[in-house]
Order: structure tokens, then sequence, then C-alpha cells
């Protein structure tokens, strides 16, 4: 297969697959006359999707904002404390066990408590979400700030570099790319996280993100809104995921192995 | 080439002012691993001396010590006039890889150097500019590193170690990963560089045919822990070039070298090496 053909493949081949599952999953609820309110068509849901869009929106928005502020925290508190511990071996040590705690711990689990000790709900569901997010960041960027190359290091020592432009010249650079990878990671979960919150949150609160629609339609078994919000926050990850290769590529296309073509 | 020239040559190259003085001067791994044995030399300011011996002779280790980069476990070095270490920026070195950053172009990795010192980018632009003439690499200021090849990079390396103006140049085996046509060109570079710049130079190889082509004095290594099985003095004028290659005067240096090389990596020599 030549360049063009394996492009147009890419493209075409999960397209495809799509349209096929799609008109199956349709030719499937019609034959069998499936009640709508247990399993709706495509068609059924694009039409809800059209119709309820609008107010969705809304709701999409006010998870989107808590999303946003989310990954914001986690990547400048975890930079940060990536930096720190990269700073100080001892601090890592002491520290990074906990940080892995705090990961591995399912979030459903401690959401109900934040929810209680935090008044405010957009701090909650904030911090809820940073908790899920904030883990890749550090772990990724203190393995990039680390990986500086020992004779470029030895370089900067010859020149009498001070700790300040070793970090600023040297190991943030290096570590770009790692952190880069993990704000990719960190873009879902900070999504998943804040739907996880608002899962559990979903009785409060005036303004109510997406997570609470959903299951605002699954108790009125209202299902072809329930997957039309699903489809929207399906679509929301991936345009989070999207935007931040972007964003990586934009930064690293000039110099980074992961962002050239395999062959030039 | 009688043995009494050979001393009489030698004899001239250690009058020459020394730059630098190593005694006694040893490596010990905290593993355990003995890499040099205790080396007595001296450096001849604006002396070309090769550092020749098999690989993990402790070459490599010797150099960063004189760099600064590690700590003797034994003996000391001693500037000349008992001058504490050079400056910054007076030693310039160049690896076996060009260990470049990736993310800097041709500029802006032969400006680090002088960024590190405090010097603005237009307060550099001069010096670089004259760097990257050095180096014949006029029109790729502007390139990333990845747009280069091999030969390129470590051009692009050694015009960083000169953007300071050393005094004192370390390259360890710079051209061992180049291609023959590449390492010939950049020999030669070297040595115009060298006679225009008036660098002391300590080069690190393998190589017998880059050694003799190179040096003035030619230091042979014993294997591990790498001490100085011998001295010779290379006494073919400069400036030399590619026609020397063919001469039998240089083909006769590089069989004493050999020879001198073959008779350090005998069992029995590194026990007479030390005296």
């Amino acid at each position: 297969m030549n360049g063009a053909a394996r492009r147009i493949a890419r493209i075409l081949a999960p397209v495809l697959v799509g349209i096929l599952v799609l008109a199956a999953w349709e030719a499937v609820v019609r034959i069998e006359g499936i009640p709508r309110y247990i399993l709706p068509g495509p068609i059924l849901v694009a039409e809800t999707l059209w119709t309820e869009g609008p107010s969705l929106l809304g709701s999409l928005l006010v998870t989107l904002r808590i999303t946003a502020a989310a990954l914001a925290a986690a990547a400048i508190l975890g930079g940060a404390i990536a930096i720190l511990f990269a700073r100080s071996r001892l601090l890592e040590l002491s520290l990074f066990p906990y940080a892995v705690i705090l990961q591995v711990t399912p979030i459903i689990s401690i959401a109900p408590l934040i929810i209680i000790y935090v008044q405010n709900t957009f701090l909650a569901l904030l911090l809820c979400a940073w908790i899920v997010s904030f883990f890749p960041i550090v772990s990724n960027t203190t393995l990039g700030l680390n990986s500086a190359d020992r004779n470029l290091l030895a370089l900067f020592r010859l020149y009498g570099a001070s700790r300040w432009q070793v970090l600023r010249h040297l190991r943030l650079p290096t570590a770009l790319p790692y952190f880069l990878a993990g704000l990719r990671i960190s873009g879902g979960l900070s999504l998943i996280g804040v739907v996880v919150a608002e899962f559990t949150a979903s009785t409060g609160g005036t303004e109510t993100g997406l997570a609470s629609r959903l299951i605002e339609a699954s108790y009125r078994l209202e299902i072809p809104r329930l997957f039309a919000a699903l489809v929207l926050l399906s679509l929301t990850g991936i345009a989070i995921y999207w935007a931040l290769s972007l964003l990586s590529w934009l930064l690293l296309r000039r110099w980074h192995e992961s962002a050239l073509p395999e062959t030039e | 080439m009688s043995a009494a020239a050979e001393a009489l040559r030698s004899a001239s190259v250690a009058t020459a002012a020394p730059l630098l003085r190593l005694a006694g001067v040893g490596k010990t791994y905290r593993r355990g691993v003995a890499a040099l044995g205790g080396v007595d030399l001296d450096i001849a300011a604006g002396g070309f001396v090769t550092l020749l011996g098999p690989s993990g002779c402790g070459k490599s280790t010797l150099l960063r010590i004189i760099a600064g980069l590690t700590e003797p476990s034994a003996g000391e070095r001693r500037w000349a006039g008992g001058a504490a270490a050079p400056r910054r920026g007076e030693i310039g070195f160049v690896f076996q890889e060009p260990t470049l950053m990736p993310w800097a172009t041709v500029e802006g990795n032969i400006y680090l150097p002088l960024r590190l010192a405090g010097l603005s980018r237009a307060e550099a632009a001069p010096r670089i500019t004259e760097a990257i003439a050095a180096v014949g690499l006029e029109g790729f200021a502007r390139a990333y590193p990845r747009e280069l090849s091999g030969g390129m990079r470590m051009r692009v390396s050694i015009a960083r170690a000169l953007v300071t103006r050393p005094r004192l140049l370390l390259l360890d085996e710079p051209f061992a990963a180049l291609d023959e046509i590449t390492r010939l060109k950049l020999n030669e570079d070297l040595l115009r560089l060298w006679e225009s710049e008036g660098w002391t130079v300590v080069f690190v190889t393998h190589s017998v045919f880059e050694s003799v082509f190179l040096s003035q004095r030619i230091v042979v290594m014993t294997p591990r822990p790498g001490r100085v099985a011998a001295e010779l003095s290379i006494d073919l004028p400069y400036p030399r070039e590619t026609a020397l290659r063919m001469t039998a005067e240089y083909g006769a240096w590089c069989r004493t070298v050999s020879e001198r090389l073959a008779a350090a990596m005998a069992p029995h020599a590194s026990g007479t090496a030390a005296g």
C-alpha cells in the first residue's frame, strides 16, 4: 500500500466499521421491535441529540468548565510537584507513595466524602477531577526531568551552570514531551473525574452538568436522551484528546521524534 | 626514525611550558573497578596530545578528570604556575556523541556555553556566527540537529566547544561513530582549527591512524587499570593534509605506534608500564 492509499484506508476503514455497526444496531431494533425505553436505534438517538441538543449543551458547558479547571490545576500543580520531586530525592521518596495511594483509590469511593467536606460544589467537583488526573502528569514529568542526557548534564557542569539554569535550559525541555504525554492521559481522566463526581453529587446544585442529566434521564427511563448525553460525553472526551494531541504536536513538531513522520 | 631522534623530540616538547601536570592520578570506582592506576603526564601549552589505548583503558576517565568532571581517587592535577582550576569556558569538551539539545537549533546549541555565562543573545551573536563559520556550517544556523548528518552534528558540537575560545580542548573519541570519509575530513578540519586557534588539545582515540595523523605527541595507555605505557613524539611537519597519509613516513609511524600499542596490550607489559 502506498502512502496516499494508506492514509485513505486509515480514515475509511474505521468509518466503514462504524457505519456497519450502526446499521446493524438500527436493523436489530427495527426487526425485533425493541421498545425505545429499552434500546433506541441510532436514528432516534440522533434525532434526540438534535432536539435536546441546546439544553444538553448548557449542561455540557458546566461539565467542560470544571474539566478544564481541573486539567489546568493538574498541569500546574502536577508540574510543580514533579519539579519538587526532581529537585529533592528525599521529598520524592517521602511523598510519592501517597500520590500512588491517591491514584489507586477509586475516586467513586472518595467522592461522597469530598462532597460532604467541601461545601462549594464547583470546588468539590474540581477536587475530585484533580485527584484522578494529576498523577499521570506528576509521574511522567518526574521521569522526564530525571531523563536529561548525562553528557549534557556534564557539559552544563563544565560551564558552571546553576541549578536553575540546568532546570530551565536542560531538564524542563527534556521533560516537555513526557509532560505532554501525561497531559493527554490526564485530559480524559479529568472528564471521567468530573462525571463521577457529578454522579455522586447529582442531587445538589442549581447548575447541573452533563452527568446529572444522564442520571436524571435514566431515572425517568428517557433512554434516547440518555444515549444522546452519552454521545455528547464521548465526543467531548475525543475532542479533549484531540486538542491536547494537537497542542503536543504544535510544541514538539520542530524537534521531537514523536511529532515526525516515520520516514522523511 | 631513530630512538635518539625520538628522545630528542620528546625533550623539546617537554621543555614547552606545561599547562597542566598530572601526578600519580588514579581512579577506582565505588564498585571496586580500577579504571586508572597512577598516571603521570604533562600537558604542554599549545600542544596536541593523543591518549591512545584499547576500549576500557580509562582514557575517557582521564579526560574527565582533566576536565574536572570526575574527581581522581589518587594523585592530583595541577595547573600551570600553581593556578587554581581554570575559569568556566576555558575548557571545551567534545563527547563521542554530538550531545546536542534536540529542541534547540544549531545556533541555540552553540549559544549554550555563552548563555550559561550570562551573555545575551545579541552579545553572543558575532561569536556564534564566527564559530559556525569556523566549522563550515554557514547557512545551517537555524537548522535543528535532526535535520543534519552525523558529521554535521559533530561539527556543531565542535563549534559549541570553541565558541568560548577555550585554552584547553578535550575530545573524547569524537569521530569514532562517523564514516571513514567524514572522519578524515574532520581530522583535517580539526588540525586547521588547532593551528589557527592556538588551543591545547587532548584527544582520546583508539585509532592508531587517527592518532598519528593528528598528534604532536601520543600517549599509549595499557588496558585497565590504565597507565602510561609509552610516549611518542610524532615529528611529521604541520600543516598535515591528505597527501600525508600516502607517505612512507606516515606509514612508518603508524607501524611504530601499532607496535607500542601491541606491546602495551601484552599482559607482561602492564607491570613495567608504571615505571
